[in-house]
Formats: structure tokens, sequence, C-alpha cells
């Protein structure tokens, strides 16, 4: 037995140490989950359009290291039971090469340690929680993307930036981990960095709730000087425009750091003056890039095919594209050759890559440092619906959560000194 | 010939892992739904459905989240005893409330509750994580613990025996006078009474031993999945297991068996090939089998036989009048 | 909570109480007259609500009269309940009102997986709005909180209407008269001649008209959005549930009860909110097993 022992755990060390140069495959296969059903696939379609699109630009230049990319993809809506027995279908039997998943939190919980106990690659491409590599180690799973610390904090700033003088704030937030995590890390920072303010409402609406008349009457009674809505999608666009309707704006300055992702579908229903952002410097008017032609480009494109304009899981699918393709170069480069599995995943350490905006490193627990992009919705000519004007980008550096330190303890030991990180500027006439 | 049949059929099972590795993580989900679905096949004896006992499945995986959680990973057989008592005494105490009612009202009262632990557990986010739920930490077995590999044949097994297990309880069952007294209350619940049997005690013992194994199928399902989420107790879930036994069909544990697997195997060979159509083919297969094979799929073999016969006499006539 | 927040929180329930009416009283009707719980009711609400948004829009975009859009609600709900409701009934219900009653249940529960798929296949996934019809009828104030007239005004109206137009039809028509008498008798009423499949397909026609007609006038206040129709048929359930199913005047004070306890939750324990229409359903049937206005079957020996 020992005997037997012996040589395999040295072939495995050496396995481990020395990654190694493979035969080229006739594809590279990517596994993708996103929700194509549900509330959620209003980000989870553009996601698969995105990554469509990304996979053709890809195999148009003759593929990774010149093996063209093959996309399988998985629909998160469907429950986590298929989601977990296809996840696993994809890895066994049709044995992909590497899986982006996904887009909720509740996925990427689940999915982080099936990874790596499957010794499969995972790019968390898009789920926001901040707890997965906080609580654990892992060797297989990247996140390309920031997480609700950066996303939230630079909420924060951008408000104490815009109208420092506050005094009272509501929170209408869906009722589910997002909701409640982000009003968590929202609400460290308010307690440490302005005591003072008062919390008037804390409101958490079921998720996918159809009416928020009764909330906005509460909120017409209460007159809070901020409203703070995480919420997205659906339960977004139906809060606003009720809100809209009766004359809650006047009232109240909205904080609403996902409606990147309703601008154009909201059209005029969001008024001028709102704070929006969008879980990262995702923007299609990217002030930095919208002279650049792949970008431009790229974002016309998406329009012709989608009739939309991208929003931000656009974004985040060619992050995790753009982190895989560096992944598979700098692997190459180290192997000198078709570099196996095990060799593109140390490739992923510490790597950096620009997908649509700008540049994002994963830093040493596998998390990648994004910078974070706001605004506040103004009229411009050309576009039936507000963009975004004074935008401010944010340094990911600045507002993550530092390695190995949990996000709100990390948030309740900030001083004043936070306040001052400013970020870069823009405006949209600039 | 039938007991050798389903003989036959346990063996095969229980070599699974031997057999084909790659179907045992299917194999167990089926098991885990199947043994809810016994819950549902039981109380279906006696004309009642509930539409309410995914609260049951998802007391079974919460236990474990939160015994596991608390323990680091508690034994198996400690989550069973932890999940029979659970479920066992929740069953008696709502089961006290809904055994006095019928048909339509006892479905809709189950659905009630199940949906007002739903609406908690969705809505106590610090205390059950709301909708993303809480992780199930992989457990012990004997004090002994498993890589995921290793895992995945423990459970499978444990499913495989609590399925084997709980199937033998109910036929035992069904032959017992209780079991006798349970088919009298869909017949005639007035003669019942009259031969000084209570009908909603009848009832509410079949209840409790349903919600034990509709418990022990939210264990088992929990454990793999290694995940308890609200979503266990929606309303769709405990259609789901109707579903499923209405399409077995009513008369015999195969039934349940058969339909468990048929479900599961649409629904993921429909997940595979079409992302998009599932509930679709889902939908239009459950449609097909009701109108054509009301009996479910227990009657299909003599449906097909019932079928053949017509048409052979259809030709045979059709021969004759051509002569 | 002073009367001036009472009054706010009764506003707000009332108006939610309207469209909970609406979808439910459609439901109670198919269950009174066909003895079927119809789940996939609430996908006709939410495809009513589709075809309104998506008729509304055209309108719109067509630079029709806008006031147009509130004959075009009208028009979605009745085309969605008489095509799906009709094929519904004729092709699937019909052939198994003999069977288990159980059966019927899953055939609809069938059908509702069905719609809720081929609904995605149709609209996507992306929320629809078109709220021509709420902007046109401007807002109200009400001791300073701004409200919409579309919705403490006019979906309040619409529900009384339907409920009196319901009456009126149940009991002074004569197709009325005929469905109360299959109702009430099967047999002694196809004896006397009438046609009792007849009154079951238009009774099931008019149930998912009001399903739909709940859905379009919802739709101008609310995103159409995927799911929308499995949220609603649970709360519909509790609202028929709790009333008595089969009763339609119980089904509006149900609807009010769970609408307005919901918005006095939302005020003073906004966390019990999401399980107000629950408890409600709990706590009645277990008081009254029947219902609030229920009346017991005789039991058949």
């Amino acid at each position: 037995m020992s005997r037997l022992r012996m040589p395999l755990t040295a072939a495995a060390l050496t396995a481990l140490a020395l990654p190694a140069a493979a035969d080229t495959p006739d594809t590279i296969r990517v596994g993708i989950t996103t929700f194509l059903s549900g509330p959620a696939s209003v980000f989870g379609v553009p996601g698969r359009q995105a990554a469509e699109m990304l996979a053709e630009q890809i195999n148009d230049r003759g593929g990774l290291q010149g093996v063209p990319v093959e996309l399988f993809f998985v629909d998160e809506g469907t429950g986590m039971e298929t989601l977990l027995s296809e996840y696993r279908r994809l890895v066994d039997t049709v044995d992909v090469d590497v899986m982006f998943s996904g887009i909720s939190s509740g996925t990427c919980n689940n999915i982080a340690p099936l990874a790596e106990d499957l010794e499969i690659l995972n790019f968390m491409w898009d789920c926001g929680t901040q707890r997965i590599f906080e609580e654990g180690d892992y060797q297989w799973v990247f996140r390309t993307q920031a997480h609700a610390a950066p996303e939230v904090l630079s909420t924060f700033l951008y408000l104490m930036d815009h109208a420092p003088d506050f005094e009272t704030i509501a929170v209408v937030n869906q009722d589910y981990a997002w909701g409640r995590d982000s009003w968590a890390i929202f609400q460290a920072a308010l307690e440490t960095l302005r005591p003072d303010v008062e919390v008037v409402a804390e409101l958490f609406p079921a998720f996918g709730a159809a009416d928020f008349s009764t909330e906005i009457s509460r909120l017409q009674v209460l007159r809070p000087d901020v409203v703070l809505s995480t919420s997205w999608g659906g339960d977004l666009d139906t809060f606003v425009r009720q809100a809209n309707q009766r004359g809650l704006f006047n009232n109240s300055l909205f904080v609403l750091p996902l409606a990147e992702s309703s601008l154009e579908r909201l059209g005029f229903d969001l008024p001028e003056g709102v704070i929006v952002g969008a879980r990262g410097d995702h923007y299609f008017l990217h002030p930095e890039f919208r002279d650049d032609d792949d970008f431009t480009g790229f974002m016309d494109a998406f329009k012709e095919r989608t009739g939309d304009w991208p929003i931000y899981p656009v974004f985040h699918m060619a992050q995790a594209f753009a982190a895989l393709e560096a992944a598979y170069d700098a692997a190459a480069e180290a192997t000198g050759g078709f570099p196996d599995r095990v060799a593109v995943r140390d490739a992923m350490e510490g790597i950096s890559f620009s997908g649509l905006g700008r540049e994002v490193t994963i830093r040493d627990d596998n998390q990648g440092l994004e910078d974070q992009l706001l605004g506040v919705t103004r009229r411009a000519d050309g576009f039936d619906f507000n963009i975004m004007d004074d935008m401010i980008i944010y340094p990911a550096a600045d507002i993550t959560t530092p390695v190995g330190q949990e996000t709100l303890s990390w948030i309740r030991a900030l001083d004043e000194s936070f306040l001052e990180i400013s970020g870069d500027r823009f405006s949209h006439e600039d | 010939m039938k007991r050798l049949l389903v003989i036959a059929l346990v063996v095969v099972l229980a070599l699974l892992p031997v057999l084909s590795a790659g179907n045992v993580t299917f194999a167990t989900t089926v098991y885990a739904k199947m043994l809810a679905v016994l819950g549902i096949f039981l109380l279906l004896q006696a004309g009642q459905v509930s539409f309410g006992h995914g609260m049951y499945f998802a007391a079974g995986a919460y236990t474990a989240a939160y015994m596991g959680q608390a323990m680091g990973g508690a034994d198996i057989l400690l989550l069973l005893l932890a999940v029979i008592a659970i479920s066992g005494l929740s069953g008696l105490i709502v089961g006290l409330f809904v055994s006095r009612y019928r048909y339509i009202f006892f479905a809709m009262l189950n659905l009630a509750f199940s949906m007002a632990v739903f609406a908690l557990l969705e809505k106590l986010f610090h205390l059950t994580g709301g909708t993303d739920g809480l992780r199930v930490p992989r457990p012990t077995l004997l004090g002994e613990s498993f890589s995921r590999a290793q895992f995945d044949i423990v459970i499978y097994y444990f499913s495989f025996i609590m399925v084997v297990l709980g199937s033998l309880g109910i036929w035992l069952y069904l032959r017992s006078p209780l079991g006798q007294a349970l088919k009298a209350v869909k017949v005639n619940e007035t003669r019942l009474e009259y031969i000084g049997l209570s009908a909603n005690r009848t009832i509410l013992i079949a209840y409790v031993f349903s919600a034990v194994l509709a418990g022990i199928g939210g264990l088992a399902f929990g454990l793999q999945q290694g995940l308890a989420v609200p979503e266990l107790t929606f309303w769709t879930r405990s259609g789901e297991f109707v579903f499923i036994a209405v399409l077995g069909g009513v008369g015999n544990v195969i039934g349940v068996f058969a339909g468990t697997v048929v479900f599961q195997a649409v629904r993921f060979v429909a997940a595979a090939l079409l992302d998009d159509a599932w509930q679709l083919i889902l939908g239009i297969v459950l449609i097909g089998i009701i109108l054509v094979v009301p009996a479910g799929l227990i009657g299909l073999p003599a449906r097909l036989m019932e079928l053949g016969r017509a048409i052979r006499k259809r030709r045979f006539l059709a021969g004759r009048e051509q002569e | 909570m002073d009367s001036t927040l009472a009054l706010i929180a009764l506003l707000d329930g009332v108006s939610y109480a309207s469209l909970l009416f609406l979808v439910a009283v459609g439901l109670t009707l198919i269950f009174g007259v066909l003895g079927v719980l119809n789940v996939a009711h609430g996908s006709f609400y939410a495809i009513g609500a589709y075809m309104a948004v998506t008729l509304g829009r055209w309108l719109v975009a067509n630079d029709w009269n806008p006031w147009l859009t509130f004959p075009a609600l009208l028009i979605a709900a009745i085309a969605t309940g008489v095509v799906l409701g009709g094929l519904m009934e004729r092709f699937l219900l019909r052939r198994i009102y003999t069977k288990d009653p159980v059966l019927q249940l899953l055939i609809t529960f069938a059908v509702f997986m069905i719609l809720e798929n081929m609904q995605r296949m149709v609209w996507g996934v992306q929320p629809y709005f078109m709220s021509t019809p709420l902007q046109l009828l401007g807002n109200i104030s009400v001791l300073g909180i701004n409200y919409t007239a579309y919705q403490v005004v006019f979906l309040p109206i619409m529900a009384l209407l339907t409920l009196l137009g319901l009456r009126l039809f149940l009991r002074h028509t004569l197709a009325g008269a005929r469905i109360t008498a299959v109702t009430q008798d099967r047999e002694a009423a196809t004896a006397m001649g009438i046609d009792a499949r007849a009154v079951y397909f238009t009774t099931f026609m008019i149930g998912a008209c009001l399903a739909a007609m709940g859905g379009a006038l919802a739709a101008p206040t609310t995103s159409v959005v995927p799911g929308m129709g499995a949220q609603m048929i649970v709360l519909s359930f509790a609202v028929a549930a709790a009333a008595g199913l089969g009763n339609i005047e119980g089904a509006l004070v149900t609807a009010l009860l769970i609408g307005i306890a919901r918005s006095f939750a939302i005020y003073l324990f906004p966390e019990v909110e999401i399980l107000v229409p629950y408890l409600i359903m709990v706590l009645v049937l277990l008081w009254r097993p029947m219902g609030l206005f229920g009346m017991p079957e005789a039991r058949k020996i």
C-alpha cells in the first residue's frame, strides 16, 4: 500500500509544481451560467448576448492560442438543483475547460466550493457578495470584477461629494441577500463617517414586488433628504416610475447604485439629478473610451444586434473573456506551448486584463480590483433617455476591503481620511 | 414475478455507483424527491392532496443546515434522528389542524401553512439567510469525514436506503388496519366512523408519517445540494410532488419511482437540450400523460395493451368488412 | 400611528385590494361553477398585462389618441381571456370534468407551466411598461400626499363595477340564470334543457377575462415582468379561499381585508408585510373552514 502511494504522491507533486504544455484541443469549452429566465434575466440575457459576440470576435481573431472557443450556457433561473446538476454535467461530461458562474450571489456561494472540489477554473463573472473570499481560500475560483464593498462605498463617497449636508436618509431595498448586504455596508459607512445622519425608514419590500404605493406614501410623509435603493430590474423600474408619477423626486435626492442598467428602459421617467451607479466603470459612453474605435465599435454592434445599449453585465462578461484570453496567453508563454488547465489557473494569479473599461487586476485572494464609475442623470441631445453627467471614477484599491480583512469591520475602522478619496472627474460635454 | 422484478430493480440500483457512476447525482436527486412523493402518495390513498409538503421538505434541509453549522458538520445519523423528530412534531402540530379538513380545503390549508413558512424563511434574513438560504456543511458518518467524491456515494446510499425503507414502510402501512382505514376514508368516510374509527385520526397518523418522509427527503436533498433555500417550500415545489405522485399513478409504490424518474429525466433532458423550454416540454408531457393514461405511468402497460387490442380489433373488423 | 396615517394606509390598501379582487373574483367564479381550481389563472393575469402593454404601446407609438389606451386595456383583457380561456376549456378541461379533481388541478398546473414558458418566448424577459392611462388621469392630493387618481379612484371604481356587473349578470339575465342553475344542480339543470357544456365554456371564458383584466389594469401601475403570474396566483388563492371558494361578494371583503392589513403592516411592522395574506388565510380557514362566507356542503353518504 505505502509502496503504491509513494510514486503516486510524487507524480501528484510534480504535476502541481510544473504546469505543463498539453496537446492542443479542438476547442476551448467555456461553460457559462447566466439567468435566461426569471427576473434576473434582465442581466442574464444581455450577458449571454455579449458572450456570444465576444466569442465570435475571439474566434474571428483565430481563437485563444489558435484554438476557437465554444460556449455552453446554463440557465440559473431553473433553480439550484438543476443548476448544480448542469454544472457537474458540463464539468464531468462535456469536459469544459473553464466555467463562468454566475450572476446570483446564491449561485456563487454554492458554485465556489463545488468548483474547488471539481478542480475546474471558475470565474465569478457577475455576482456581488463579498463573503466568498473573505470566508475561504480558493485555488480554482477567481472573481473578474469588483464585489459589493467597492460598489457601495463608491456610492457613499459620491453622495458625500455631491450632497454632503444631508441629514436624513431612507432605504428601499429588495428583500434578499444583495438588498440586505448592500444596506449593511452603506449603513456601516454612515455610522462610522456620518454618525449624525438619521435613518428614518428601512423598507425591504419583497423581491419582485409589483407595487410600491404604500412605501411611496410613507416616504412622502417622512420626506427624507436622501432615498437610497440598490434595487434593479423590474423592481427598480416600477419603484422609479411610481415614485416619479407621485412627485417623490421633488422631495428627496435619489441614490440608485444599479440604475445604469435601467437608464435606457426608464427613459425620462427617471428624472434628471439622480445619482446613478454601474457596479464598476461600466457605461456605454465611458468618458475615457468613448473615442476609442474598438470600444464604440462594440457598443454600436451590440446596439445593432440587440436593440439596446450595453449595460453592466455586458461589461462584466467582457472582463471574464479578457481575463481568459490574458490567462491563456500568459500560460502559453510560461509553458512554451498550448497550456494545460493547471497552467492556465496559475497564470490567473495577479494577472491584469482590460475588458471594455479600465484595467482590472486579480489580487492575492483571487479578488478582482475594479474601478467604480458613478454620475448624475442629465438630459443630452441625441438620446431619448437621461444619460450620466458629472461622472467620477473611483480607484478600486482605495475602496476595496484589503486582503484578509472582513468588510464590515474594515469599514467600521475607517476614519475621516476615507472621505478625501476624490477619484477622477469627467463631464458629458468634455 | 412482480416481486422478482422489484428485487432485481433494487439490486441494480444498489450497484448503480459501480454500473453507471455518471448517474449517481441524478439518482440521488430522484431518491430525495421520491421520499417526499411517497408521503404525498400515502395521503392520496385517502383521496387527500397536500399542496404544502414542501414545508417538511424545507424542514429537513434547514435542520441539516442549522445543526451542521452549529456542530461543524454533524453526523448523518444524528441529523436523521433530528429530522424525524422535527418533521414528525411539526407534522403533528399542523396535522392536528388540517386533518379536520378534506379535499380542496385540505389542499389549501396546507398551501397556506407552507406559504407562511416560505414568507418567514425569506423575511427573517438574519436567521435564515433570506432568499439565498443557508449552506449545509458536509456531514460525517459515524465519525468518518469524506471528500466530495466520496460523499456523493455516501449520500447516494443514504438516500437509497431511506427510499427502500420508506417504500417498505408504506407497503406494510397500507396492509395494516391503519392503511385499510385510510383507504376507507376515500371510499366512504361516514361508514368508517360507524364502525368506530375516527377518520380525522386516521388522516392525522398518515399525515405525520408523510411529513416525516418529506422531511427525510428534504434532508437528503439539502445534504446533496449543500443548500437549504426558501424555494423548497414554495407552492410550485409542493405542486411538483403532487404532480409526480399522480404522474406515477396512485396504485403502488413502483409508480412513485417511475413517476419521479420520468419527471426528473424530462426536466434535465429538456434543460440540457433546450435551455429555454424545459417548462414547456414538462407541461406538455404531463398533459399528455394525464389525458392518455389517467391512471399514471403505472397504468401505461395496461393502457398500451388495451390500445393494441383495440387496433387489432379494428383491423379484424375492417378485414371482415372487406370480405 | 395617528388618524392621518391611518387614512393614508387605508387609501393604499383599497387601491391594492381592488386589483386583488379583480383577479380573485375570476378564480372564485370558475371554482364556483366548474369546481376547478385554476392554477393557470396566474398566467391569464400575466398575459393580460403583456397584451395590454403591447397594444397600449403600439397605440402611443403610432400617435393615436392616448385616451384610447383605456379601451385598449379592456380589449386586450377580453381578447386574452376569450382566446386562452376558450382554448383551454374546449380542448383540455372538457375532457376531464368527470375525472378525479386532482387531475383537473394538475392539468391547470401543466397549462400554467406551458404559458409561463410561452410568454417568455413571446415577450422575452425585459420588463415592459405602459403608464399612459396612469399619467392621463393625473394626481390627486390627500393630506399633502400625492396619489395617482388611477390607483385610488379608477381602480376601486372598476372593482365595484365588476362586482355590480357580475351580480346583475348572474341574477338578472338568462345566461346568468343558466350559470346559477348549473352551479346548484347540474343534473336538474341539464334535465331542464340547459346545455351545461355551454355554461362551463362561457363561465371559464368570463373567469379568464377577469384575470386578464386584473393584469391589464395593473399594467399601467407596474413593470410587467416574467414571474408576475406565479406571485399573483397564490395571493388570489388566499383571497378566494379566505372568502369561501365560489363566493363573489366575499372575495371583495377579503381582498379589502388583505389589502388594508398589508398596508397597515408596511407602516407598523414592515417585516411582516409579506406574511399578511397567508396569515389571514390560515387564521380564517382555521376559524371557518369553508371561508368567511362559505356555506358548508351537505355531506354525501
